[in-house]
């Protein structure tokens, strides 16, 4: 079954940007993590297509590599979400302004 | 239009759905399970793309993993809903403006600029099975695999540092 | 017209020794800022290192005047500069004229160094004081036994300092900081003028000897003849500036008055005997070049002549003790300056150096009534100070005699030449004012002495219950000052008297022969009669209006009221400064202060450091520390850099 690049390509634009609308607007860090995982699996989703369109395996490995990087970031991430939650009770991007000039 | 075309629209505006569900909805469990539902659209649309492996991954790792790490968390720091605040609806639609912005360029590149793409080809023997992506794996990329595995002792090492029990200080 | 004398084959002694005649105030100087919590030591060191200096001195002078005549003791020390078609050494010469000043500055030197130390001996810096002594005594001997202009220079702006220094040596008065820094800058105005001197006087020398620039006295000599007679009076006439400056005549005396402000000692010192001869010495030095101009010599005259009538003038009715004497001596330094003027260099010599004696005994004696009379200086508070203080009064009195000219005595025979020499070369108008002056010298000398001296005493019980004679570390100064002053005029009688004028004849081959003194009309005798009797007549209205009848000078004040006024404010001159150089120059700098600098200036270099930190604080609300925040900036960097490849 052979379904067009441009498509695909397309979906990975769109899916994209709702990641990026996530990141911007939600105050919730949490679910700003979770707009970022969105975003990596929109880049995922271009690497797999465009290997396909070339016929290499090598995009595929990249997607691999992101994968690993993106759950060792999620781990990590958390852990200091959970540490910071510990002082300052609260997961509100807003509040979470201390580096404020 | 072939099946797989037809295919992937449906999964397309699923998908899309389900990412609008992530980032709009207040509750933060929600909008996890409906990372969840993305994840697994978009493992299907792997399959679609004779990404076998991949989408096997997908689902193991980042969907049962990752996902259920986020919900974890989500439990373990009882995160009540969001709730809207003036001013709010400003900052959503520019947001939404720079969103829309971003896609625009994005796809206008695409159209314009890039390589003409096109239906791929028929698709190698073994393509996308986990023998071909192991074989490039740990042959071309063997240094970027031996260094994610580094990476990945690390961020357990951080992650249960940064996480663990604060000690008080003893009074002597 | 006198000679000048090329004294291009005199005899050139070399001597090791010179350069210890400055040395021993030098290493006095030192050692007094080393134990300068030690006075007792600095008390004995600092007098010996004079009298140090001074025998070498006399050593010296004894080889130079057992030699020919026009011989001179020289020591080059090194070389100091060598700059092209420049040379200048460190060089000493004892000359004649270097001989005699060299003697008077170590002799009275001494003695008021030992003067001091009662005088000074109580006081609670009093190692600084004879620090600056010593250091203002080796600059005097840099200046006068200098072998070029420039060592004489440097002596020269030492002593300006140590006048300084020594003026406003109670420097927590604001009175005495203030005379000091006076002195100071009215001597900078007139060593402006030097300095302009020397470089003309150096360029102008070049051509004749051969693209050399040089300020030896030797090198001066030899090719001052080559000047044009314009470059000439250009020359002595900046000079003169410089001199007029350090020697207090019209229009830079004014600093000398006020210089009163510093200890006694200082003013008997630098004031009366030493520095103030300073610009006479100069002028003398350098009497080849003046020769050449009878303009600049008419000038110096002129000068001379209405300095010592317009000081002798305001010295009639000043009260301060010590201010008589300073405007008495801008008169009489008035005196030396008319004898430059009209050709009688060994004359002028002549009158510093009996001057010096007369002068320092008077300051020194004025010293011992303030310290007798507890501080007090003003001489209508004085009175009867006769039987209290016998030794002062005896001293003072020779000291009077002298200065008024009584046959006899030293400043008799010296001020005698002036007159006679000023008649003689045909100055008719300026030996009238010169003798009208010596009448109001004797005058206002003996008010002094009769002020202070006689009748009963006006002071303060307490006061005059404390008054008492000085002890003889003060009177034996005194003492030797008095005989001095009795027996030092006896080297210079008229030529054709008894002995002659052995002094004269030494100096004249450094200093040129006066005109040949011829008898006009009225001969030398019959000028020292005029002269004498009235000095007498100066003398005894003194008498009457301070002795017989005491409420006659009350009278003539009031019923002259406005000359009086005039005389006593000094004619105003230091208020005419003021209004006219010292207010506009304090406006000026007032200006630049607050309205250039503070404004100004400071005003752009905050501005800018305002400005920068207004550009911060405009820049920082970017940091808001709200991730979000930043990552939409991330965003839109990455639109545009989409939007340029999307473009191209």
């Amino acid at each position: 079954m052979i379904v067009p690049t441009e498509w695909v390509l397309m979906l990975s634009a769109v899916l994209f940007a709702i990641g990026v609308v996530g990141v911007l607007v939600r105050r919730n860090v949490i679910v700003i993590f979770m707009a970022i995982e969105l975003m990596l699996n929109a880049v995922n989703l271009s690497f797999v297509a465009l290997a396909r369109s070339r016929g290499a395996v090598d995009g595929q490995v990249v997607v691999f590599f992101v994968m690993t990087v993106a759950a060792a970031e999620a781990a990590v991430g958390l852990a200091i979400i959970i540490a910071s939650f510990r002082n300052r009770t609260t997961v509100n991007a807003d509040e979470l302004a201390l580096l404020r000039g | 239009m072939g099946m797989g075309a037809a295919l992937f629209l449906v999964l397309a505006v699923l998908t899309v759905v389900s990412a609008l569900g992530v980032v709009l909805h207040p509750n933060p469990v929600k909008s996890a399970l409906a990372l969840i539902v993305t994840l697994f659209l978009l493992a299907v649309v792997f399959v679609l793309l004779e990404a076998h492996m991949i989408a096997a991954l997908q689902i193991i790792v980042y969907a049962g993993a990752i996902m259920v790490l986020f919900l974890f968390v989500i439990m373990l720091l009882n995160l009540q809903s969001e709730d809207p605040e003036r001013g709010r609806r400003r900052f959503v639609l520019r947001g939404l403006a720079w969103a829309g912005g971003v896609l625009l360029a994005v796809e206008l590149a695409l159209l314009t600029r890039g390589a003409p793409v096109g239906r791929p080809g028929a698709a190698p023997e073994g393509y996308g099975t986990a023998q071909s992506v192991a074989q490039s794996l740990f042959t071309d990329f063997l240094l970027p695999f031996e260094l994610t595995s580094i990476l990945l002792l690390v961020a357990v090492v951080g992650a249960v540092v940064l996480a663990q029990k604060q000690r008080r200080p003893t009074i002597s | 017209m006198p000679e000048a004398h090329a004294a291009a084959e005199a005899v050139i002694i070399h001597s090791q020794v010179l350069w210890l005649i400055p040395f021993f105030p030098l290493l006095g100087f030192l050692i007094a800022v080393a134990a300068v919590n030690a006075p007792n030591i600095v008390k004995i060191t600092s007098p010996l290192a004079v009298l140090a200096s001074f025998l070498v001195a006399l050593a010296s002078v004894v080889t130079v005047a057992g030699a020919p005549e026009g011989a001179r003791l020289a020591q080059t020390l090194y070389t100091w500069m060598a700059a092209g078609p420049f040379h200048a050494d460190i060089a000493f010469r004892i000359d004649a004229l270097s001989a005699v000043m060299v003697l008077i500055v170590t002799g009275v030197g001494f003695l008021i160094h030992v003067y001091s130390v009662g005088y000074m001996g109580h006081d609670e810096s009093c190692s600084r004081f004879f620090a600056y002594l010593n250091l203002f005594m080796f600059a005097m001997l840099l200046l006068v036994l200098g072998d070029n202009l420039l060592v004489l220079f440097v002596g020269w702006e030492g002593v300006g300092l140590c006048s300084y220094l020594l003026i406003g040596f109670w420097y927590a008065e604001d009175a005495n900081a203030a005379a000091g820094k006076k002195a100071f800058i009215v001597n900078r105005v007139g060593d402006m003028g030097f300095v302009l001197g020397l470089f003309l006087l150096t360029w102008s020398l070049a051509p004749a000897a051969g693209g050399t620039l040089s300020l030896d006295f030797a090198h001066i000599q030899a090719h001052a003849a080559s000047l044009a007679p314009a470059t000439a009076t250009a020359i002595a006439l900046l000079l003169l500036v410089g001199a007029a400056g350090k020697s207090a005549q019209l229009p830079l005396y004014v600093w000398l008055p006020d210089a009163m402000a510093g200890p006694t000692p200082v003013s008997a010192l630098i004031h009366a005997a030493t520095m103030v001869t300073a610009g006479i010495y100069m002028i003398a030095r350098l009497n080849v070049v003046f020769a050449l101009s009878p303009t600049a010599m008419q000038v110096v005259a002129v000068l001379g002549a209405l300095t010592a009538l317009f000081a002798a003038t305001i010295a009639l009715v000043q009260t301060d003790i010590k201010k008589v004497l300073a405007y008495s001596t801008v008169s009489q330094l008035g005196f030396m300056v008319l004898a430059l003027g009209v050709g009688a260099f060994a004359t002028a010599i002549f009158h510093v150096m009996t001057h010096a004696f007369f002068k320092a005994l008077l300051f020194l004696g004025a010293g011992s009534v303030i310290h007798g009379m507890s501080g007090e200086q003003d001489v209508q508070k004085m009175g009867g100070l006769r039987t209290k203080m016998p030794i002062t009064f005896w001293t003072f009195l020779i000291g009077t005699l002298a200065i008024a000219g009584a046959p006899g005595l030293a400043g008799f025979f010296s001020k005698d030449e002036i007159l006679w020499h000023t008649w003689s070369s045909g100055h008719t108008v300026l030996w009238l004012i010169a003798t009208i002056t010596a009448t109001l010298t004797a005058f206002y000398m003996f008010r002094l002495l009769f002020l202070t001296f006689f009748g009963e005493i006006r002071a303060d019980h307490d006061v005059a219950h404390h008054v008492h004679e000085s002890p003889p570390v003060m009177t034996i100064p005194l003492g030797v000052l008095a005989l001095l002053s009795m027996v030092g005029g006896w080297v210079g009688l008229p030529h054709h008297w008894l002995w002659g004028n052995p002094l004269g004849e030494f100096l004249a081959p450094v200093t040129g022969h006066p005109h040949a003194a011829e008898h006009g009309v009225l001969g030398e005798g019959a000028l020292m009669l005029i002269a004498t009797v009235l000095a007498i007549a100066g003398a005894t209205v003194a008498y009457v209006f301070y002795i017989r009848m005491p409420g006659l000078p009350m009278v003539l004040s009031w019923r002259l009221r406005r000359v009086y006024e005039l005389l006593l404010d000094k004619y105003r001159i230091d208020e005419l400064y003021n209004a006219i150089i010292v207010a506009p120059y304090v406006r000026l700098s007032t200006f630049l202060w607050k309205i250039v600098d503070q404004e100004l200036i400071d005003g752009f270099v905050n501005g800018l450091a305002g400005a920068v930190g207004a550009n911060g604080r405009l820049w920082r609300q970017a940091q808001t520390g709200n991730v979000q925040h930043y990552a939409l900036a991330f965003l839109g960097g990455v639109v545009l850099v989409l939007a340029y490849y999307v473009m191209r």
